[in-house]
C-alpha cells in the first residue's frame, strides 16, 4: 500500500514535468492563434471542474454559473486595469473614487475575483439551496441573470452596458494552464477529502446522509461556494484573454456551454472535464468550416452562423440518449486505474506463459 | 443521567386531516431492546421519523438522555448519538462498503476542509484514525474482507448488516432499526437478532426496533409496544403481548370472523 502509494507520488510529479515541457514547447513554438485556443481551453477546463463538483459530485442542478463568472470577470478587470484607461472608459459616469485608483497585480487580482464571486455564491446559496433539482435550476438560473442586469444598471463601477476595454491582456499558456492545473489538483484534494465523500453521499441519499449527521445544508453551501469561487477565478481569466468584458458575454447560453463540457466529459470525473474541455474548445474552432458558405456537389449552401451550436447540440442529445455516462463516465484517469490495468496485463501475461 | 435513554410524552403526528400517530408515549430504558410493532400502516416507521428529527411531531415532547430533542434537525440528532437503519435499504451506491462507513466519521472529524486540501497533518491524522476505526468495526461485523467492494453488489444480508455498521459507525448511544429483517428467512432472521443482541452488548446500546417477524420480537426484546392505526393498543413484556386479546385481534382479526371460517 504504502509503495504504491510512493509510486503514484513519483508518476504524479513525473506527469506535472511533463504537463511543464508540453506548456513550455507550446508557449514557444505554437503561433498565437493556437496559443488562444489553448487558453481558452484551459478556462473551460476551470469552469467544467468547478461546475462538476456541484453538479457531478454533489448533484446539485445548478445553473448560475455564468452569473459567478461574470462577477469574477468584473472584479479582475476592475482592480488591474490602469487609472489611465479608467478614465477614459467610464465616460458615460466616472469610476467610483475608491476604484479608481487601484491597479492590481495579476495574481491577486485573479484571486480576489475568486474570493468575491465566492461571496456571492454565499449569498445566492443561502436562499436558493432550500431548494432542489429542477427548481434549484430555474432558481439559479434566475440568480444569475439577475447578477447580470445589476451589472448592466450599477454604471459607475462596471460601466454599464458598455462594458471594460483594455483589460491587461494576458497571453502566456502558463498563466491559464497553471490555473487550470491548480483548481484540478485542489479539487481533486476535495472530493477524495472526508467532505468529498460527504458531497457525495448526499448526491446519492439526503436522507441517508443526513442520518449520517452530515448537514445537508452546510455542505451544498460549501460546495456551491468552492464552485462559485473557481468560477469567479475562470471569469476572471476570460477578461485577460479577450481584454474586455460586457454583460452580455454571461448569458444563461455560456451556462450551457459549461454544462455540455461536464456532460461530455462525466458527471463526476474530473479528469474527464479537462479532456472534454480541451476536446469541445478544438472542435469549436475546427467546426468554423461548417459556418462558411459550402459547396457541395455544386449546391452551395450559404454560410449559417450558429451552425457550430447545432451540432455540438445534437452531439449532447446524442450522449444523453445513448451514452449517458459520458467519456469518463464516473471514473478518474489517475494511477490506481492504471496501476491496476498493468497488474493486469502482467498476471495475464504470466498466464499465458505459464 | 436518567435510566431512560429515550422517552416519547404523548407525541402525535398529523398530515392533514389524518392522525398518523396519537398521544404515543414510549419509555426505553437505557440497555434494553424495546420492540415496536404492529399491522402495515400503523405509524410505526413515523414514530422513527419524529424521534430522528426528519418530522416535527404536531405535538408532545421526546426526551433522549434528558434533553429535549423535539424539532431538532435530522444531522444534529444524530450527533446526539441517535442512529438509525431505513426500512428500505438505504446505502450510498457509489461508493464501497468501506467507504460507506467512513461517511459516518465525518461529522466527528477534528479537522477542517482547508486542512484536508492541504493535507496538513492533523487531517491526516484524523483520516488515519477514522480509517483504522472503520476497518475495526467492519472486521467485528465479518464484513471486512469485502471492504474494497461496491456496497450495493453485496447480498441482501450483507447489506441490511453494513446498514447497521454504518449507523454504528456514528457513535451512537441509541440505534433505531426499522425492520431490519424485513425480507429474510427464518435462518437469516435468528441470526440477525443474535448480531443485534451481541451489537447491544459490544457497543453499550439501546436499542428500540421495528420488527414484523415476531420470532425475532418475541425473541430479544425486553419490552414491546403495539400501535395500531396510530393509537398505542398495549405493551408490555414479550408473554403480556402475546396473550393480549387486543393483540391477536388486530393481527389475526376478530374472534367470532375466525369461528365463521
Amino acid at each position: 500500500m504504502d509503495k504504491r502509494k510512493r509510486s503514484k507520488n513519483i508518476l504524479t510529479v513525473i506527469v506535472l514535468l511533463l504537463a511543464c515541457i508540453l506548456l513550455y514547447l507550446a508557449q514557444n513554438y505554437l503561433n498565437a492563434f493556437y496559443i488562444r485556443v489553448l487558453n481558452l481551453a484551459a478556462i473551460f477546463a476551470i469552469l467544467g471542474l468547478s461546475m462538476n463538483l456541484v453538479l457531478g459530485f454533489t448533484g446539485m442542478f445548478s445553473l448560475g454559473h455564468s452569473g459567478f463568472m461574470c462577477i469574477g470577470a468584473y472584479t479582475a478587470a476592475i482592480l488591474t486595469m490602469s487609472p489611465a484607461s479608467k478614465e477614459l472608459i467610464y465616460y458615460m459616469e466616472p469610476i467610483v473614487p475608491v476604484l479608481a485608483k487601484v491597479e492590481w497585480p495579476l495574481f491577486p487580482a485573479i484571486i480576489a475575483a475568486g474570493v468575491v464571486a465566492a461571496l456571492f455564491g454565499i449569498l445566492v446559496g443561502i436562499p436558493a439551496l432550500r431548494l432542489r433539482d429542477d427548481y434549484l435550476a430555474i432558481a439559479t438560473l434566475g440568480f444569475a441573470e439577475i447578477i447580470r442586469i445589476v451589472v448592466t444598471n450599477i454604471v459607475s463601477i462596471t460601466n454599464g452596458s458598455l462594458g471594460l476595454k483594455n483589460i491587461p491582456s494576458v497571453n502566456s499558456i502558463w498563466v491559464y494552464w497553471g490555473c487550470a492545473i491548480i483548481t484540478l489538483l485542489i479539487l481533486k484534494r476535495v472530493i477524495s477529502s472526508s467532505w468529498g465523500y460527504a458531497f457525495r453521499a448526499i448526491r446519492d441519499n439526503e436522507i441517508a446522509a443526513e442520518a449520517m449527521g452530515i448537514s445537508i445544508f452546510k455542505h451544498k453551501l460549501i460546495s456551491f461556494t468552492i464552485g462559485a469561487f473557481f468560477a469567479g477565478i475562470a471569469g476572471a481569466l476570460m477578461g485577460f484573454l479577450i481584454t474586455s468584458v460586457d454583460p452580455t458575454m454571461f448569458k444563461f447560453l455560456f451556462t450551457f456551454q459549461i454544462l455540455l463540457v461536464v456532460v461530455l466529459g462525466g458527471m463526476g470525473s474530473l479528469t474527464g472535464s479537462v479532456i472534454s474541455a480541451l476536446v469541445i474548445t478544438i472542435m469549436m474552432e475546427v467546426l468554423r468550416v461548417v459556418e462558411q458558405p459550402i459547396d457541395l456537389f455544386g449546391l452551395t449552401i450559404p454560410g449559417l452562423s450558429g451552425m457550430r451550436m447545432v451540432i455540438f447540440s445534437i452531439l449532447l442529445l446524442l450522449v444523453i440518449l445513448f451514452y449517458r455516462q459520458g467519456l469518463m463516465g464516473t471514473k478518474e484517469f489517475n494511477w490506481d486505474w492504471i496501476l491496476d490495468k498493468l497488474k493486469f496485463f502482467k498476471s495475464r501475461k504470466r498466464g499465458e506463459a505459464a | 443521567m436518567s435510566a431512560q435513554t429515550l422517552r416519547t410524552d404523548h407525541i402525535t403526528m398529523e398530515f392533514g386531516g389524518l392522525r398518523a400517530v396519537s398521544e404515543l408515549s414510549l419509555e426505553v430504558p437505557a440497555g434494553s431492546i424495546v420492540g415496536l410493532i404492529g399491522p402495515n400502516g400503523a405509524g410505526k416507521t413515523t414514530v422513527f421519523n419524529m424521534i430522528t428529527g426528519v418530522y416535527k411531531p404536531t405535538s408532545g415532547s421526546i426526551l433522549f438522555q434528558g434533553q429535549d430533542i423535539t424539532g431538532m434537525k435530522s444531522d444534529k440528532i444524530t450527533v446526539q448519538g441517535i442512529a438509525r437503519t431505513f426500512q428500505n435499504i438505504r446505502l450510498f451506491q457509489s461508493m464501497t462498503v468501506l467507504e460507506n462507513v467512513m461517511i459516518s466519521k465525518h461529522v466527528r472529524m477534528q479537522a477542517n476542509l482547508f486542512e484536508a486540501v492541504f493535507g496538513l497533518p492533523r487531517y491526516t491524522r484524523a483520516s488515519n484514525q477514522n480509517y483504522e476505526a472503520c476497518m475495526e468495526l467492519l472486521k467485528k461485523v465479518e464484513l471486512d474482507d469485502v471492504c474494497n467492494e461496491a456496497a450495493t453488489s453485496l447480498p441482501y444480508g450483507k447489506q441490511r448488516r453494513l446498514e447497521i455498521v454504518r449507523a454504528l459507525a456514528t457513535e451512537p448511544s441509541l440505534l433505531l432499526l426499522d425492520e431490519p429483517a424485513a425480507g429474510m428467512n427464518p435462518a437469516e432472521s435468528l441470526d440477525l437478532m443474535d448480531f443485534v443482541a451481541r451489537v447491544r452488548d459490544e457497543f453499550k446500546l439501546t436499542v428500540l426496533m421495528i420488527e414484523h417477524h415476531m420470532e425475532v420480537v418475541m425473541g430479544i426484546c425486553d419490552k414491546i409496544y403495539v400501535l395500531d392505526y396510530g393509537v398505542t393498543l398495549a405493551q408490555g413484556n414479550p408473554e403480556e403481548i402475546q396473550n393480549d386479546p387486543k393483540v391477536i385481534e388486530a393481527y389475526l382479526g376478530a374472534v367470532d370472523i375466525d369461528a365463521k371460517n
